[in-house]
Formats: structure tokens, sequence, C-alpha cells
């Protein structure tokens, strides 16, 4: 079993001290090497369900077992290594970072694992994304597509178990959106690695086998006594 | 990729504040580096002079005054000692070396202080094992001269030129006596670079530098009582009439008549010499010995209400003690703040940076950095530029140091020399990486608490 949520919640404390459930899941799982769709509607904690997947937040109680190894369980510190090796993040927006190069922002996904420097894998893997050509680019000089072609390969640099992408392809036109969703679930076919993907859109999630919608599994409940 | 490396690339991203932040603390580090080494000059030049003797006898008065213008030919004379009170000094049987000096006198072109002397003056260390090196000779003849090396460089003199004096005092009249330079000193980095020395011999006989009979005798009486308390002037006369006649007895008419057209052409007699100080150096085994010796002749001639015998070392201690030591310090302390007020710019340029990097410290957390790794990069940010800026400034302060040496040298005589190392510099490097984590810290917290969900919009 590639991830496994069992008796997960997760809520947030309102300006008025009052707390706002987000997360109530009591059983979710992913096998390996499988490739799952989330959809959801917007505020419904879809982002907050893989921030607690990939440990940069807490949840509140429950089980998050990645390759058995539960993480709400983890100190800080090891849930940051484990994070760096098991679980790669392709974000929205891309968030490469503009001072890099496209090869060292890849890099730089290597540089937290304790896994070193590896240059050959780094170029490889943007070879395998497509920019061979343009390993020196700083982000700024890439397009859209091509920055997040960079964030695909460096989300893939440390050999993930689990690969983590949110509305990858939310801010890319139209003529690389099909480009960048083959490369993630080809990269992961050929690496075996689980995926998750939250997406709005139909045309990418039809595309999948497994289409998951967070409301039905989560089940954010206020507190008895409090009004809805 | 290292801390380091992240660190550097932070740096580059903003590169005109690094820069400038950097810049700031160069010059910071390039004048701590400047005062430093010129102050490490001038004590060395301080100390060392003097350390060639161990008592310097002069009038009574101030003991600093008389280091200042014996050693170092700044500041007026006290007053003068006889001439026999000298050769009283040279005879005594503890005293090894005893060296007369004659100051008042500057030279017509330059104004360069002249120093009545003898050749011996030269056979004595000017400086812990330093002895004087010589192009030409001493001072053989009552009209020899040697000149210091600012001295030949800045008036171009050279062995053979004829130079004349201007009579120190209120009328500053030119003598009409000329002396011959027959040797020039290398450069020593100490006063004698800008002095002239001319043969005692002929100093005395120059027109002015024979005291008038009247103050002659009474200057003798303060010292000879016994010898010239009762005597008047007109015996006084008579007495060196006398022995003038003595003193050519036996002489032929040639002999006579070769130094009988020149106005000084007889020798001065000694009641009507007199000398600014003597340097004295003690007879004795060991130096403990000879301290012993130079404090107990020190404390005997002190005694008399005539004369003073001062030990330079000490005198010169005190005034590096209490007056260039903390000019020294002053220094340091603005440039020290300087360097603060270098750091805080470090702080303000990192910290304002932290609003725009928050994102890229959230994106590091996200790949799997730990918040020790993005305080470290923060803070290696920090003393990146504190360090680089430290090392700028240490080549640009012995830079500095190294373009003005020959001005400083021709106008003061120290000599710089840039490649000389304060051990105080070694502290400055340490210093600064510490500043760099101090004022690192504050903007590495940030980075450390950065809310890493919140930042990216979760």
């Amino acid at each position: 079993m590639s991830l496994l949520i069992q008796d997960l919640k997760k809520s947030y404390v309102e300006p008025d001290g009052s707390e706002l459930p987000i997360l109530n899941i009591e059983r979710f799982e992913i096998p390996s090497a499988e490739q799952v769709v989330l959809v959801g509607s917007s505020g419904g904690g879809k982002t907050t369900l893989l921030n607690v997947i990939s440990g940069i937040t807490s949840p509140d109680e429950g089980i998050v077992a990645i390759d058995n190894h539960n993480i709400a369980n983890m100190s800080e510190v090891v849930r940051d290594r484990f994070r760096a090796e098991k679980i790669g993040y392709v974000f929205q927006t891309f968030n490469l970072l503009p001072a890099f190069d496209a090869l060292e922002n890849v890099l730089l996904g290597m540089s937290f694992s304790g896994k070193g420097n590896d240059r050959k894998r780094a170029a490889e893997l943007l070879d395998r994304v497509g920019l061979s050509h343009r390993l020196n680019h700083r982000p700024g000089q890439l397009s859209v597509g091509e920055q997040q072609r960079v964030a695909v390969a460096r989300a893939l640099a440390n050999q993930p178990s689990l690969l983590l992408a949110d509305e990858p392809t939310a801010n890319v036109d139209v003529a690389n959106q099909d480009t960048i969703l083959g490369l993630i679930r080809d990269a992961c076919t050929e690496n075996n690695v689980s995926l998750l993907l939250v997406t709005h859109s139909q045309d990418v999630a039809s595309q999948f086998d497994r289409v998951e919608t967070l409301s039905d599994f989560n089940k954010p409940q206020k507190q008895e006594g409090e009004t809805e | 990729m290292n801390l380091l490396a992240i660190a550097s690339k932070s740096i580059r991203q903003r590169s005109l504040a690094s820069s400038l932040t950097a810049l700031s603390v160069a010059l910071g580090v390039t004048l701590m580096v400047t005062v430093l080494v010129i102050h490490g000059v001038v004590q060395e030049m301080f100390s060392q002079s003097s350390a060639g003797y161990d008592l310097i006898v002069g009038a009574k008065g101030s003991k600093l005054q008389l280091v200042l213008n014996t050693i170092y030919r700044v500041s007026q004379p006290i007053e003068n000692l006889p001439y026999q009170y000298y050769e009283e000094v040279k005879e005594d049987k503890r005293v090894k070396l005893a060296i007369p000096m004659a100051l008042g006198d500057t030279t017509e072109e330059g104004g360069f202080p002249i120093v009545g002397t003898l050749p011996h003056y030269f056979a004595q260390s000017y400086s812990y094992g330093k002895k004087f090196r010589i192009r030409g000779q001493v001072m053989q003849g009552k009209w020899h001269a040697v000149i210091g090396a600012s001295v030949a460089r800045q008036n171009n003199w050279d062995i053979g030129t004829k130079i004349k004096l201007v009579h120190g005092g209120m009328d500053d009249h030119v003598h009409d006596e000329e002396f011959e330079v027959v040797g020039v000193l290398a450069p020593t980095g100490t006063p004698n670079d800008k002095t002239v020395f001319a043969h005692l011999s002929g100093f005395y006989l120059m027109d002015g530098h024979d005291k008038p009979m009247g103050e002659a005798l009474d200057r003798l009486k303060l010292f000879y009582p016994e010898e010239y308390g009762n005597m008047t002037v007109q015996q006084l006369e008579e007495k060196l009439k006398m022995e003038d006649e003595a003193s050519h007895e036996g002489e032929t008419e040639e002999e006579h008549a070769a130094h009988a057209g020149h106005a000084h052409a007889h020798s001065l007699p000694d009641e009507l010499k007199e000398v600014t100080a003597i340097l004295v150096v003690m007879k004795g085994d060991t130096i403990g010995q000879q301290t012993l010796r130079s404090a107990k002749f020190s404390a005997e001639l002190s005694e008399g209400v005539k004369a003073q015998a001062v030990n330079p070392a000490y005198e010169i201690s005190w005034l590096m003690q209490n007056i260039v030591g903390n000019v020294r310090t002053i220094m340091i302390v603005l440039t020290a703040m300087i360097i603060v007020v270098s750091g805080i710019s470090i702080f303000v340029s990192i910290y304002n940076s932290m609003a725009d990097r928050r994102k890229e410290i959230a994106i590091m957390r996200a790949l799997g950095a730990r918040r020790q790794t993005v305080f470290s990069i923060i803070l290696a940010e920090s003393i990146v530029l504190c360090t680089l800026g430290g090392l700028v400034g240490f080549v640009l302060g012995h830079g500095m140091v190294f373009i003005a040496s020959p001005i400083v040298e021709s106008q003061s005589g120290f000599i710089l020399d840039p490649m000389k190392f304060e051990p105080i510099e070694l502290v400055l490097l340490p210093s600064l990486i510490a500043l760099a984590s101090l004022v690192g810290f504050i903007p590495g917290m940030t980075a450390y608490r950065t809310d890493v969900a919140k930042t990216l919009g979760g």
C-alpha cells in the first residue's frame, strides 16, 4: 500500500476561536503505482488533504501512512526528511525558485533528501520532460509549460513512492495540458510511483480509471453543541 | 547543492543590494585595517626609536618634552646643559657611552632639524638590533654633515651638497658657514630620516652658537658653584684667554697662520659651549644590570636642581598608553561602529528581502528542507556577505596603505609596510562572522518560522 489514511481529522481555529473542521476521513487508500484523481468543490479541503499527506501540515488525529510509515507520528525533522525522500509535489503555480536554473531547481529537490547532487540524473529527468536544451535557463526564461515540466522533473528527482499534484495543468495553456499530464502519468508509470492528482477539470479527470470525489469520503462535522 | 551554494544564489539574485551591503562592510574594514597598520607603524616608531639608549640627560623640566625633543625632534628644547656637564657624564665609570646632542637650528631648505653631534652617534643602534647604514661616510671634519633619507629625497641633496643652517631662536638668521654632506642614511622609519647631523665641532664654531660670556657664567655658577661661584665675567674672560694662549704654545708660524684668517678658527672654549641633551648607554653585562645602574644614575642626577635623566622607554610607554593609545582606541571604536552599522545594513537588507523570499523558503520546506536548514541558509547568506565584505576590506585596507605609503613617507618619514599585519587583524574575521551571525539571526528565525501551508496558499 502506497498511501493509507485512517480516522484522519483536521480542523482549523477560526479568528473567533471556534474550530472549523476541514477533514474527517474514515479511510482512504491508494495501492502502489495506482493513479488517482481527486475532485471536489473549492474550499472543500483538497489542498489541506495534500498538505497533510505530504507532512506540511500535521493532522489533529489519525493515521497517514506512506509505504507503511505513519508520518503523523513522526517528529518534524524526521517528517521533513521523509517528505524529501518519499513524496514528490507538483504545485499549481510550479513554485520554481527564480534564482536557480532548470537543472539547479531539480538538484535543489535532491539537496534536502540526503541523496546528494546527482547532476546526471537531474539532466536525464529534464531530458525526459523534453528540456535537455533548457538546462541552464532560469524560470523567467522558460515558458509556462516548460516551467511546469521542470516542476515535474523536480518532483521525481528523489524517486518518490507517492507523487502529489495540485491542479498541475490549471495554469498551463490547453496545448500543453495534455503534454504535462502525459508526462506526469508516464513518469509515474515508468518509476512505479503512486499518483494523487487534484483537479477541477473534467477533461483531466476523465482520463483516469479511478476518480474520487472528496466529499464522498470526507465528512467534516462541527462538534456537538455548535450551530451550523 | 550545499547551503553555501544556495545562499550564494540568493545573494546573486539580489546582486545590487548585496554588493552595496558588502561594500559598506568592506569600507568599515578598510578603515579599521588602515588605522591598525598606521597605528602599528607609529607605535613601532615611537617605541623603537628610543630603544638604543638607557637614559637621556637634559635640563630640568618636562621629561616627555626632553624625550620628544631629543629623539623625535618635535617640541622645543627645555634648556641647555654646560658642555662640561657632558664631559662629566661621559667620564662617569658606570657610563659606557655618552653622545652629546645640540638642537635648535634647521636647514634653510625644507626646514629639517639640525642635530649637532659626534660621529659615534651612528655607531649606536637606532632601534632594537638595527644599525645605521650610511652611503658615504660619517662626519670626520668639523664642517661635515650626514643627512637622513627623507632629507636627501625631498631636498634632492646628495654627497657633496653644501648646506646652510637657519639659526634657531627669535632672529631666524641664516648662518654664513656651510656644511658639506658626506654621508646619506638609508631609510630607518625613524625621525633620523628627517634630520641633518652636523659635526658638533663645526656646530659650535657657527656664529651665535657660543654662549654670551655673562649667561655662560651664570649657568656655570649654577652647575659648579665651587669653581665659578665667586668669578666675575672679567675673570672668566681672563681665564679663557690664558687657556687659549696655552693651547697655541708650540705651534709654528705656518700652523697658526693656517687658521688665523678664519673668524672661528680657534675652537670654542668648553665654558661657552652647551649641549641640549646627552644620550647615555650604561655599562653592564646584562640588561638587568644596565637597568639597575641607569635607575640609580638617573636618581643621582635628578637629585640636584640642574639636570634630569629620564628613561625614554618609560616616557614613550606613558605617551603611548595615555595619549596615542587613547587616540587609537577612539579610532578603533569609531571604525568598529562603522562596521556595526554595516552589519545593521546587512540585517535590514536581508530582513527586507524576507517578505519576498517567504515563498522561496516555503518551497524549500515543501521540498523537504528542515527548519534548521532554511535558518542556516539565511545565516550563511549574512556570513557570506560579511566575510566577502571583510576580505575585500582587508585587501582594500592594505592596498590603501600600499598606495599611501610613498606619500606618507615623504610627508612624515613614517615607513608604511603594506604587507605588515597587526595581530589584532586576526580577530577581525571571527568578529565579522560573529556580527553576521547576530544580524542574520532574526531574518533566519523568520525563515525558521515560515508557515509553509499558509505561504503556499494552502
